[in-house]
């Protein structure tokens, strides 16, 4: 027997209670860590950005359109090695209008290249034939030659049981009418934060397709010195001051920031809701400790008697307190983050939700916080308790 | 000289406001190897003067020496070691913790001996156990003996660091007479066998007449 022993039994000795009690600590610590991996999501999503590409946008809004006019003017700019765009398409699938997933409209030969780094092809429809253009995927063969052809991530792929090859229908929205696409190839993110819930398809397409109205949402531009960035981002808004669609340039990664920022101020609330959480940690695991070191208080003055010293009975509370909410806090984080990395949380329209190590190692800094605090005022009281007016309560 | 000294001690308890006094300059000593019964009404001040000598609480007043330490001069920490050291307590309520078994509580004073292998400790358990007859109980829980089997437990934890003196609380008031014959036969062995002083508070005329010695307190003071 050892103190570690002592510890365990006492924690044996009213099961129930210590399981409801490090239960209860799981269950904040899961929620703790869960409420933050929106924060880190968040994060996530802004970390994605580039600092060596600008996102040029319409100055009044997101939602206005830039004309494909501005694309020869930006190109021509020194310093801007390449420009490729995008449209937000916003559509909905028919057979499951509920399930929301991003869409985009690229101008593939300009905008894979670019976008290289980010994405990977993992698995392509062969194209006897045809071949793909030069500095592209070879796999990119069928999607480059067939108008209607999309690239599928692949989380995307296995939530909705899509296969390669195969002819899906999506109902426009802001382009009114049902659009079929063909799966052509399958992407994964080679950067963390990067979702594989989106779908990409030519800019061409979308363009004939309505009528030739679609325009350009943003412009994605390449820079030869991302320290000249800030002087680029001038010249470019400097161009358009006084065209009909002025433009708003910024850093993939500000822009990132911003479109995170729509979303208003999560973070306050995502940091309110934590801290009420914690404190209700505290009072649990408080009270519990308090009512079970009230009940031994006559054990307390035996084990004084013995000659056991303060300092032991101090540590042995305080040890007690500490494996309950480390048991539950420990165990409550780690099942936050593979649940929540397991795919079955998501926020439409970010990445893959996670919750970080530094999450989880917070969150078990937290309980063990919450350990010595809610341990500390039994373990002193334990300590001050006068013999005498221990084995008093005996009788 | 004596192994306890007890010399004008006062003590007086407070509550509230209230200054309630239960021994009034006291006097007693008590031999190495000595057996004496403590003997008086409620509130005659018994338990305090166990507790007093046994170094569980401080004297108002007066000196209270045992094995030639003053225990008022030692620090709460030192008082703790020295009671290891020292002293075994019975009580009379047993007083054993229910969620370890026999072996493991006789093993419990044992953790404060400095340097001991949990090997010895648990030699040593089983030593104390099988001398107050036990030795089939190791593995048992409070909650599983008797109690005159758990009173006789709470002996072995007293014996089992081998103090020089042994301090008992009324240690037959909540036992049957066939179990309270057993603790206090037990007791003298203790005393006659092994040569342990012992200091016992009774009500029980029968257990006084096993001791040496009966001292009888009457409000804090020794009445004869």
């Amino acid at each position: 027997m050892n103190f570690a022993t002592l510890v365990l039994a006492n924690l044996g000795r009213n099961k129930v209670r210590t399981i409801l009690t490090t239960l209860s600590i799981f269950v904040a610590l899961f929620l703790f860590c869960s409420v933050r991996a929106v924060t880190d999501t968040l994060q996530d999503t802004i970390n994605v950005g580039n600092e060596s590409r600008l996102i040029t946008r319409n100055k009044t809004s997101l939602v206005f359109p830039l004309p494909m006019g501005h694309l020869e003017r930006i190109r021509a700019l020194p310093g801007v090695t390449a420009v490729t765009w995008s449209n937000w398409f916003g559509g909905t699938d028919p057979v499951d209008t509920r399930s929301f997933f991003a869409q985009f409209a690229i101008d593939a030969k300009t905008y894979l290249p670019m976008y290289d780094s980010d994405l990977a092809i993992v698995d392509a429809s062969p194209a006897p034939g045809v071949s793909a253009p030069a500095g592209m995927d070879p796999r990119l063969a069928a999607f480059m030659n067939e108008r209607t052809a999309a690239i599928i991530g692949e989380g995307l792929m296995k939530k909705k049981g899509w296969k390669l090859g195969q002819t899906i229908r999506i109902n426009g929205t802001i382009y009114p009418g049902s659009w079929l696409f063909v799966i052509r190839a399958v992407y994964r993110p080679k950067v963390k934060g990067l979702d594989d819930m989106t779908m990409y398809f030519h800019w061409d397409y979308l363009y004939e397709n309505s009528n030739r109205q679609a325009d350009v949402g943003v412009f994605s531009l390449e820079l030869a010195d991302p320290n000249r960035a800030g002087q680029i981002i001038k010249t470019v808004d400097a161009v358009f001051e006084n065209s009909p669609a002025p433009t708003r340039t910024e850093t993939e990664r500000a822009f990132q920031a911003g479109f995170v920022s729509m979303m208003g101020n999560i973070p306050f609330v995502v940091r309110v809701l934590g801290g009420a959480i914690a404190f209700a940690i505290l009072l649990v695991a408080m009270n519990t400790m308090m009512a079970a070191i009230r009940e031994r208080t006559s054990e307390f003055g035996v084990l004084k008697t013995l000659g056991f010293s303060d300092a032991y009975l101090f540590a042995l509370v305080l040890a007690e307190a500490a494996l309950i909410t480390l048991g539950g806090g420990v165990a409550g984080a780690l099942f936050a983050r593979f649940l929540v990395a397991s795919g079955k949380v998501a926020l439409p329209f970010f990445p893959p939700m996670s919750v970080h190590w530094e999450t989880v190692f917070t969150g078990i800094g937290l309980a063990a916080f919450m350990g010595a605090v809610s341990g500390l005022v039994p373990a002193w009281q334990t300590a001050r308790l006068r013999i005498v007016d221990a084995l008093r309560r005996v009788a | 000289m004596a192994q306890v000294e007890v010399r004008n001690v006062r003590k007086v308890y407070r509550r509230d406001q209230l200054e309630v006094p239960v021994l009034d300059g006291l006097s007693i000593e008590i031999e190495k190897g000595e057996f004496i019964a403590l003997m008086g009404p409620s509130g005659s001040g018994k338990t305090t003067l166990l507790n007093l000598i046994g170094g569980i609480d401080r004297p108002t007043s007066g000196e209270v020496v045992v094995d030639g330490e003053d225990t008022a001069t030692l620090s709460t920490r030192e008082l703790a070691r020295w009671r290891s050291r020292h002293i075994g307590y019975i009580f009379q309520m047993y007083n054993l913790m229910p969620v370890l078994t026999a072996l493991q509580n006789v093993e419990l004073p044992l953790l404060l001996v400095r340097g001991m292998k949990a090997k010895e400790r648990r030699e040593r358990a089983r030593l104390a156990l099988s001398i107050v007859g036990l030795e089939d109980r190791l593995d048992h829980y409070p909650r599983q003996l008797s109690g005159g089997q758990e009173q006789r437990v709470a002996i072995a934890r007293a014996v089992v660091t081998d103090p020089t003196l042994i301090l008992a609380d009324e240690p037959t008031g909540d036992l049957d007479k066939k179990s309270a014959t057993e603790v206090l036969e037990l007791l003298e062995k203790l005393n006659s066998g092994y040569q342990k002083t012992i200091v016992m508070v009774t009500h029980d005329p029968g257990a006084a007449e096993r001791a040496h010695r009966m001292v009888h307190l009457d409000k804090g003071v020794l009445s004869r």
